[in-house]
């Protein structure tokens, strides 16, 4: 395999094994906030202990959070060097601002958000639940501001030539607002709250189910339902936006996210399809001239298609990128379609009364996970072959003395070692799920224990 | 307007990044210390109180590591990809070491079994180590230099990091963390515990004190040219003698037990430390060792001065809000560890 393969391949098993965690922390984080807001606004104390449990579980993901995002952090300057040194002046501002910005108050309230129940006041303590929350908002902006500069990029100049060739800030606020930030922004955002409530939904289902922790498990499934409601039916305002700014900036990313060759014809939009490349037909349920209508509001209007660009300026893998973007699209439907029909029945009195619900609730925390990743497959090998939008093709981008050999080793390590965390994280999830909040029952077991011997060899 | 205050952008910028840092190496260098010393501990009590010490601050003191790799990929772009280019393998096994920090500190308590929590306090120490010995052998190879081809791309082979200069830095900065660890625990613990980590304290800064002298002599004897700034300016003795004294200082205040003057010595041991280096190798980031022109320098690997400007005034709103917020966190958790339900 080349190098340039193989280094695409490890930043895409870092960044994709990292994105698992990052929007459970930050959906868990809005649902905490809320949840805690509540207790202080009530002062009921079933609301703290549902907050303690659920910052118990938000400790675990944090944890794995942070520590995969520090290899991304560097892995631009290992494998991408020449990619770092064009970009640099844009994206390691981007970098320094979430770091000092983002990462600095999210992990310093950290502290006070697991450690700090005793030592603080609850004011003080739900101020810092709301910091470690903000911390985690502000983190995604910086980030999808500088994956989205090498999208759509703006507010910059190219010195130097050929090898030696750099963008250079001309112009701050135009490179942070390039053309997709903010539409790309709310639509990672609103994911992230998909994420954190689909995962509170499921817990909370699956208490419910075995007919533990009831009360808990019930409010958390209320607060959780509401978030993913309002969210799920966003996400498809925000994808569109989304799509639509793709369709100005990116067209050969349109093209292949619906398989549209010709460029003279109007566009379809499918349900379900298979690209051939080759005959460069797509097979398929398909609404006749949909695409054309999303973006031009006229069924019939022509959509320049793939055959536009030359060959080694377009993605190359049309297929797989219809597939993704037609699977997130289908995740965010089925998100719709299970929210909406719980929450009539919320309506109606009856929301506990479906098993088959409550059971397709604890598999339903795969839609947003999938979405998410699919969504970010879609935008970036739709992307290719640039590396930064029309600028630097992917293959100049790599680091010239790292050795083939050398990405072998570190991916082979980073695969082991991921693996290795994805079972552990996996083993822990579900020993704390199976534990459970601390309810009455078992608060006076640990009481009555603590005259034996020391409890908090329990947590 | 290529200067602030008479002082070029990116001379300010390679301040900034130098005392971002120190700052990680004196935040973190007390968790990997602490960490580095943990088997040391026998008793799962202790061990849990070491954990716990470090337990709400660590994952923010981790964040320096962050803000410096963000402030050399933003300053000096050209830098940022040269280095961790050409320490590629290094960096990898220290991202490993930080991953398996970071989640040996969160698993160890979520199973009560005594057999899971000593496998990861193995996990966790070992991995201190490693992190504490790979920062010491890059440290060790930005001093000295690599060898550099006419892109600023590296034309060595891993083995060209195992030089014994290398190795003798690698080692030392690992006794000067388990120092600052020592002393930084001995400041969170009574009784009995804070009496072993006194004598851990001793013995780690007389192992500093062996490591640290053997290093200099072979430098002032084989790499003379390490040390010729200080050596022809005398104001820059300053800081070699500064560092001497708060070294001497460390056992002095813990016979005293005023174990918060001998974290400042050790703090302050680290930054002078760090500064010696930063003066020796200064206008150079990484010197080109076969060649002195392919040396990467703060002119020729420095971004745009507009990104710099930008920068430091993002340092200079941000860094008083850090400090803010990292005094209350630590003025929250300050004085001796209690253990309560929430600990590790
Ligand atoms: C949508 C949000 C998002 C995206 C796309 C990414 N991250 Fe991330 N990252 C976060 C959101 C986040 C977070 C929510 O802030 C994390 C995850 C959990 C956590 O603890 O913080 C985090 C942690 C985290 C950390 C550890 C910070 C610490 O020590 O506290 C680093 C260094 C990075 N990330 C860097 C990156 C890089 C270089 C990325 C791009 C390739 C990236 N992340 C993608
Ligand atoms: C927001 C921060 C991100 C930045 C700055 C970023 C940047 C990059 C860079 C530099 C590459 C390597 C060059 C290339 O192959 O084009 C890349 C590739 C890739 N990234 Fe991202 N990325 C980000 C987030 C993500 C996320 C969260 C995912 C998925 C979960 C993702 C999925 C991928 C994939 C799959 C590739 C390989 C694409 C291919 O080679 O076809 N990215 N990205
Ligand atoms: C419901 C219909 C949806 C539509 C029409 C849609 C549309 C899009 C489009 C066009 C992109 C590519 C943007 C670009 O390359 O600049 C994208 C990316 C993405 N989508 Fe969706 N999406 C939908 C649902 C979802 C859902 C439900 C989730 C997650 C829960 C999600 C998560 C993502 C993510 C994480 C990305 C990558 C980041 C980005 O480029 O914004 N999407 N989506």
């Amino acid at each position: 395999m080349s190098i340039e393969i193989l280094s695409r391949v490890q930043f895409a098993l870092t960044v994709g094994f990292h994105y698992i965690y990052p929007p459970l922390s930050i959906g868990l984080g809005l649902i905490l906030v809320i949840m805690e807001g509540l207790y202080l606004k009530t002062g009921n104390e079933m609301y703290e202990r549902m907050t303690r449990f659920w910052i118990k579980i938000f400790a675990l993901i944090f944890g794995i959070g942070v520590a995969t995002g520090i290899i991304m952090e560097f892995e631009f300057g290992t494998n991408w060097a020449t990619y770092s040194k064009y970009v640099g002046d844009i994206f390691g501002s981007a970098l320094a601002a979430e770091g000092i910005f983002a990462f600095a108050l999210e992990s310093g309230f950290l502290g006070i958000l697991l450690f700090g129940w005793n030592r603080v006041s609850a004011r003080v303590h739900f101020f810092s639940t709301v910091m470690v929350f903000l911390g985690s908002m502000f983190s995604a902006v910086w980030i999808v501001v500088a994956n989205s500069w090498q999208q759509t990029p703006a507010g910059f100049h190219i010195v130097g030539e050929g090898m030696h060739a750099r963008a250079e800030i001309t112009d701050f606020w135009a490179m942070v607002f390039n053309p997709s930030s903010v539409d790309r922004l709310l639509h990672v955002w609103v994911g992230a709250f998909l994420s954190g409530a689909f995962f509170v939904l499921s817990v909370s289902a699956y208490y419910i189910i075995k007919e533990k922790h009831v009360t808990i498990a019930k409010a958390s499934f209320k607060i959780a339902l509401v978030v993913a409601v309002v969210f799920s039916i966003t996400q498809l305002f925000t994808g569109h936006k989304s799509a639509d700014g793709v369709a100005k900036n990116q067209p050969a990313k349109l093209a292949s996210m619906e398989g549209h060759f010709d460029s003279s014809a109007a566009a379809d939009m499918y349900l379900l399809g298979w690209v051939n490349n080759q005959t460069q037909t797509v097979r398929g349920l398909k609404i006749p001239g949909g695409l054309s209508f999303l973006v031009h509001q006229n069924f019939s209007a022509p959509i320049q298609g793939l055959n536009a660009f030359a060959q080694a300026d377009r993605p190359s893998q049309v297929n797989a990128i219809f597939q993704l973007y037609h699977l997130m699209v289908l995740m965010g439907i089925l998100m719709i379609a299970i929210t909406v029909y719980a929450t009539w029945l919320w309506r109606k009195g009856i929301l506990f009364e479906k098993r088959w619900l409550l059971i397709a609730f604890t598999w339903a925390v795969w839609l947003p996970q999938i979405a998410n990743q699919a969504g970010w497959f879609t935008a970036e090998m739709g992307r290719q072959p640039w590396v930064v939008y029309g600028l630097l093709r992917t293959s100049d981008a790599l680091s010239k003395t790292v050795k083939a050999n050398q990405v072998i080793f570190s991916l082979v390590l980073f695969t082991l070692v991921y693996i290795t965390l994805l079972i552990l994280f996996l083993y822990l999830l579900n020993k704390k799920i199976k534990h459970g909040p601390v309810d009455d029952t078992v608060k006076e077991q640990i009481e009555e224990g603590s005259k034996r011997d020391n409890p908090l060899l329990v947590h | 307007m290529n200067n602030f205050l008479g002082i070029e952008y990116n001379v300010w910028w390679f301040l900034v990044f130098g005392a971002v840092i120190s700052g990680y190496a004196i935040l973190d260098g007390f968790d990997l210390g602490a960490g580095a010393l943990h088997l040391f501990l026998k008793k799962e009590n202790s061990r849990r109180i070491a954990l716990n010490a470090i337990g709400p601050v660590w994952d923010g003191n981790e964040v320096w590591l962050v803000i410096g790799g963000g402030a050399l990929f933003a300053g000096f772009p050209v830098a940022y990809a040269a280095i961790f280019s050409a320490f590629y393998i290094p960096f990898m096994i220290f991202m490993v070491g930080l991953i398996w920090r970071a989640v040996a500190i969160e698993f160890r308590s979520k199973e009560p079994g005594l057999k899971w929590r000593w496998a990861w306090d193995v996990v966790y120490s070992f991995a201190c180590i490693v992190i504490a010995l790979s920062l010491g052998l890059m440290l060790g190879n930005v001093a000295l230099g690599i060898p550099l081809n006419e892109e600023h791309e590296f034309s060595g082979t891993w083995l060209t990091f195992f030089n014994p200069f290398s190795i003798m830095v690698s080692v030392t900065a690992l006794a000067l963390f388990m120092t600052h660890g020592a002393i930084y625990l001995a400041m969170k613990t009574e009784n009995r515990l804070y009496t072993k980590l006194t004598i851990l304290a001793k013995n780690a800064n007389i192992f500093f004190v062996v490591t640290f002298g053997i290093t200099s002599l072979y430098t002032l004897l084989y790499i003379p040219h390490l040390s010729d700034k200080i050596r022809s300016n005398p104001v820059y003795f300053i800081l070699p003698l500064l560092m001497f004294l708060a070294i001497a200082n460390i056992p002095r205040q813990l016979n005293k037990g005023k174990y918060r003057y001998a974290f400042i010595s050790s703090s302050v041991t680290i930054a002078t430390l760090l500064a010696m280096v930063a003066i020796e190798v200064f206008p150079n980031l990484l010197y080109a060792t076969n060649n002195a022109q392919n040396s990467i320098t703060i002119t020729n690997a420095a971004s745009s001065v507009k990104t710099m400007k930008t920068l430091l005034v993002i340092a200079l709103i941000g860094t008083p809000l850090v400090a803010l917020y990292t005094a209350f966190v630590f003025w929250t958790f300050k004085g001796k560890v209690t253990l309560d339900e929430a600990s590790y």
